[in-house]
């Protein structure tokens, strides 16, 4: 006697195609180049697994959409108290360090391309690109006298700090 | 760890489901897997597929979205609509291969 046994099979939860359920926004508050990318990598993981991602640039994160200076983002040693050599232990005087902004923005950038991830706007390309929102503030951009034609052009709106609260109801928030 | 049968033939997953022998996949074992999470495969799903698998096999790992553009010149955009939500993911699992590590 033959008896066929079918194993159960095992299919990964990938979620369902319907609407999201889960929702996150990132503040991106710093202009510095090496405080830009931890919320674009939570950004753009985030889209990766079916998350509503906003994102909201404020304060020095302005840098970052602004079309005049979003491709010259500095990483500068000064105040990073810290930063030690590449590949020592030895910490990088706070006297020099100042002098040292060329160069370890040049070689974090290095760094940072060796891994296969995008500068800075190319990145943002990418997360707009998988269905993330970008969203400009109101009061940086009255600060800086900054219109949306000095913004990238996905930008989707200047937004005041009430219209980012009612748009993130029930979203989780991260702060950078 | 795990097996399931697919047409007749005993196929090693890990316990989420993810294929972990890399010659026990073939297109039709591709189609099984895609039908179970819902992805009809076209032409534009099998080149995506087919591109990972040689990726797989010269890099040693699987390619992540971005290198899927970068790399195979498949746009993250168009990654999405072929495979909503999760593409990074669903792309390996249908390719038969392990999910991707790298962060970007």
């Amino acid at each position: 006697m033959t008896t066929t046994m079918t194993k159960p099979a095992i299919v990964p939860n990938f979620g369902s195609d319907d609407a999201p359920t889960r929702k996150m926004a990132i503040i991106c508050s710093k202009g510095n180049l090496d405080m830009a990318y931890p919320g674009l990598i939570l950004a753009n993981a985030a889209l990766g697994e079916g998350v509503e991602l906003h994102l909201f640039f404020t304060f020095w994160g302005f840098d970052m959409i602004t079309k005049s200076r979003m491709n010259h983002l500095q990483f500068s040693p000064a105040g990073n108290t810290a930063l030690h050599m590449p590949g020592g232990d030895a910490h990088i005087p706070q006297a020099i360090a100042p002098a040292m902004t060329g160069m370890a923005t040049k070689m974090l950038k290095k760094q940072i391309a060796d891994l296969g991830v995008p500068e800075v706007p190319d990145f943002l390309d990418q997360i707009v690109a998988a269905g993330g929102h970008l969203w400009a503030c109101r009061m940086s951009a009255d600060m800086n006298k900054l219109e949306l034609n000095d913004l990238r052009d996905d930008v989707e709106g200047i937004i005041s700090a009430s219209d980012f609260i009612e748009m993130t109801e029930n979203a989780q928030l991260l702060f950078i | 760890m795990p097996t399931i049968e697919i047409a007749g033939r005993e196929i090693d997953v890990n316990e989420e489901g993810f294929l972990t022998k890399f010659d026990q996949w073939d297109e039709a074992i591709a189609k099984v897997l895609a039908d179970q999470i819902g992805v009809e495969m076209t032409d534009e799903h099998w080149k995506i597929v087919n591109f990972l698998r040689t990726d797989y096999k010269t890099a040693g790992e699987t390619a992540t979205s971005r290198r899927v553009q970068v790399v195979g010149g498949f746009p993250v955009k168009d990654q999405f609509a072929l495979f909503p939500k999760k593409p990074a993911k669903k792309m390996a699992y249908i390719a038969g291969l392990p999910k991707p590590k790298g962060c970007v």
